[in-house]
């Protein structure tokens, strides 16, 4: 990738449709060897941008889930004890066994399970997500940190692993709480917005090839108008978005009417209350 | 960008003056940012004046609320490059570093003959402001009391939960101790050890904004962002709603770290701004929607308001008899409550002082401070 263009263009050619800013910090990650933290509402297609970046560089895509109570064990590595018991075994049955030779040969490379990020380490170049990074607790954020500064992970058993080549590392987050401001300036930063009107009918064309031009722009203008109210509990997302538009389409429709919308709100809507004031609204919103 | 046509400035010297600019703004913005900043700016090149705004947005934000700073200071320290240099954009002081003193154009600066003293008058004055009741204040008071709220700090009330968590010692946890050495082929290892895990407890607050309480309205809302924010550092949630004819969910809106800024879009989402109070109503349609269903189960609910009924005392009554029975704790604030002469008298208050656990005087920065003690020792 040699400029933010060509990134868009490469993006684009995989369905994903990059703004200029957002081309232009992905262009910085990889040029800058820097991971990028992209935040934003959830819905706004920050992990979808990791999966398309592996797919239009043609890398693996290494994926590390966060979660409350989430450890090194299982984001880095892990040896495979019972395969070690068993080699031990083995050797004892075989006899003579020379202890410090034996203890060698169980820190072994085919002994070491390479978890996420470690995979991602030895693959490089890869893309590494590390999605809801939020989730985690704040002693995990520490330990990225050591990793996405040197690009190496220290086993004492069996010595430092280190990239070829660092992984672009992309980190999502949905706010759910600060992140450590060292992380953060470690990082990349950008706030993935919703998207406008025509960006995102572009979107769900491009995404969703099957919705129909009409279809997909009086789905979208609906939810357009559905983000600038602020009565609701969960603005949708342009996942949401996508699923509602493809949920028509599975039912036949080209033209959005009252009695189908009023049906299929639930692709859309995920809280009862969110249901019931827009099912109230509805007509007037079709009406624009 | 016109860098070229500035023969003064070598370009590294307008970024990191503009990186300094920024920081002054209010945007942490550290050394190896700025160094983040100039690489950047390398790698898209120093001509394309959108390209260098996005990669400064990249390098030097951290957050959304830093955003919007870095756009105004942009604008501002590239948009005009001819004519003399102008005032620093300067916003106003981010929450975080805002001083627990009064601002020191308040009390004796200006003089600067002792400081000694201007710093023991600050401190006096700022002592009796924390007493004051806060619907008297005069309009410079009050900017000052509002700096003084950082100084409130909530931590969370917590409840021990169900589930066990690993700890270093305590009661022995058999099944993973088992798992750990079936996991080696049952070969004994290290014994494991749980304890009883906590959890932040929810804090709900109601905040009544009708007309009789206008004066505190603001007030309670920057209580509640304050609570909100620090209940937030610990891991823990404050839900709040202003409630007088209409019941408003303003959480949301309180969750921006800036305190004028979240309450400027609190104003926006509440519709009934000093309107008249049908609490028992709002109160019966919170305990429906939300507060039965979850939100007040198990949590410390924090009720504002004088009591001053307009509808039906009865179904006030009834109303908080039922959120009693879902709460933990029920704690009613009453501004009124500190002042001399005050008895329990209006009728809201007659029916709903039986159903809560606690009373108390809510008018000052001082009765502020209690509260936050009862809610986190609840």
């Amino acid at each position: 990738m040699d400029s933010a263009a060509d990134v868009a263009a490469r993006l684009g050619a995989t369905g994903y449709l990059a703004d200029d800013e957002l081309a232009t910090v992905v262009f910085l990650a990889s040029r800058m060897q820097r991971p990028l933290l992209l935040e934003g509402e959830p819905g706004t297609g920050k992990t979808a941008l990791a999966e398309a970046l592996a797919q239009a560089l043609d890398l693996p895509l290494v994926r590390l889930q966060c979660y409350e109570g989430i450890d090194a064990s299982q984001a880095l590595y892990d040896w495979d004890f019972p395969r070690q018991i068993l080699h031990l075994r083995a050797l004892e049955a075989a006899g003579a066994v020379d202890s410090d030779e034996a203890e060698k040969s169980l820190y072994d490379e085919r002994f070491l399970l390479a978890r996420p990020v470690l995979a991602a380490l030895r693959q490089a170049p890869a893309v590494l997500l590390v999605d809801e990074v939020d989730r985690a607790d704040d002693e995990f954020e520490a330990f990225l940190l050591e990793v996405l500064s040197t690009w190496q992970v220290t086993i004492p058993e069996f010595g430092t692993v280190t990239a070829p080549e660092p992984p672009l590392v992309v980190l999502t987050s949905n706010r759910t709480r600060e992140l450590h401001d060292a992380l953060k300036r470690r990082c990349l930063y950008h706030w993935i917005d919703h998207p406008g009107l025509e960006r995102e009918v572009e979107i769900v064309r491009s995404r969703a090839p099957e919705v129909g031009e009409q279809l997909a722009r009086q789905v979208v203008s609906l939810v357009q108008q559905l983000r600038v109210r602020d009565d609701l509990l969960k603005p949708p997302g342009v996942a949401e978005t996508l699923d509602w538009a493809r949920a028509l389409t599975h039912l036949g429709t080209t033209d959005l009417d009252l009695a189908t919308a009023a049906a299929t709100l639930g692709a859309l809507l995920k809280y009862r209350e969110d249901g019931d004031r827009v099912k109230a609204a509805l007509d007037r919103m079709l009406s624009r | 960008m016109s860098v070229g046509a500035e023969e003064l400035h070598a370009p590294d010297e307008v970024l990191l003056g503009f990186a300094r600019a920024l920081r002054a703004a209010g945007v942490p913005v550290t050394q190896d940012r700025a160094h983040g900043f100039l690489a950047a700016v390398a790698a898209v090149g120093l001509d394309d004046r959108r390209a260098t705004w996005w990669a400064g947005r990249a390098t030097l934000c951290g957050s959304p609320d830093d955003l919007a700073r870095f756009d105004q200071v942009f604008a501002a320290w590239f948009d005009h490059r001819d004519g003399p240099p102008r005032a620093r954009p300067r916003e106003t002081p981010r929450p975080a570093t805002a001083h627990l003193l009064p601002d020191a154009e308040s009390g004796g600066a200006g003089r600067g003959d002792e400081d000694e003293d201007v710093l023991r008058v600050a401190a006096s004055e700022s002592e009796v402001l924390r007493h004051r009741d806060v619907a008297t204040l005069d309009a410079h008071d009050k900017r000052r009391l509002d700096a003084m709220f950082v100084r409130l700090a909530l931590r969370p009330p917590t409840r021990r939960t169900a589930r066990h968590r690993r700890w270093h010692r305590g009661s022995v946890d058999a099944s993973r101790t088992l798992r750990a050495s079936l996991r080696r082929m049952g070969e004994p290892g290290e014994i494991a050890w749980r304890r009883r895990g906590t959890r932040p407890r929810r804090v709900v607050l109601l905040v009544d904004v009708s007309g009789s309480m206008s004066a505190y309205a603001d007030a309670l809302l920057r209580l509640a962002h304050r609570l909100t924010q620090s209940a937030r550092a610990h891991g823990g949630v404050v839900e709040t709603f202003t409630v007088g004819t209409r019941l408003t969910h303003v959480t949301r809106a309180l969750r921006s770290p800036d305190p004028d800024r979240a309450l400027v879009a609190a104003g926006e989402v509440v519709p009934d701004w000093s309107g008249g109070t049908r609490l028992g109503e709002t109160l019966r349609v919170f305990l429906d929607r939300w507060g039965q269903r979850g939100m007040a189960r198990g949590s410390v609910v924090v009720v504002f308001s004088d009591g001053w009924e307009r509808g039906d005392a009865a179904l006030l009554g009834e109303q908080m008899a039922r959120l009693q029975r879902v709460a933990h704790r029920v704690v009613w604030v009453n501004p009124h409550r500190g002042k001399a002469g005050y008895a329990p008298l209006q009728g809201g208050v007659v029916a709903a002082l039986p159903h809560c656990d606690d009373f108390l005087a809510g008018h000052s920065l001082a009765t502020f401070a209690d509260l936050t003690e009862v809610i986190a020792r609840a």
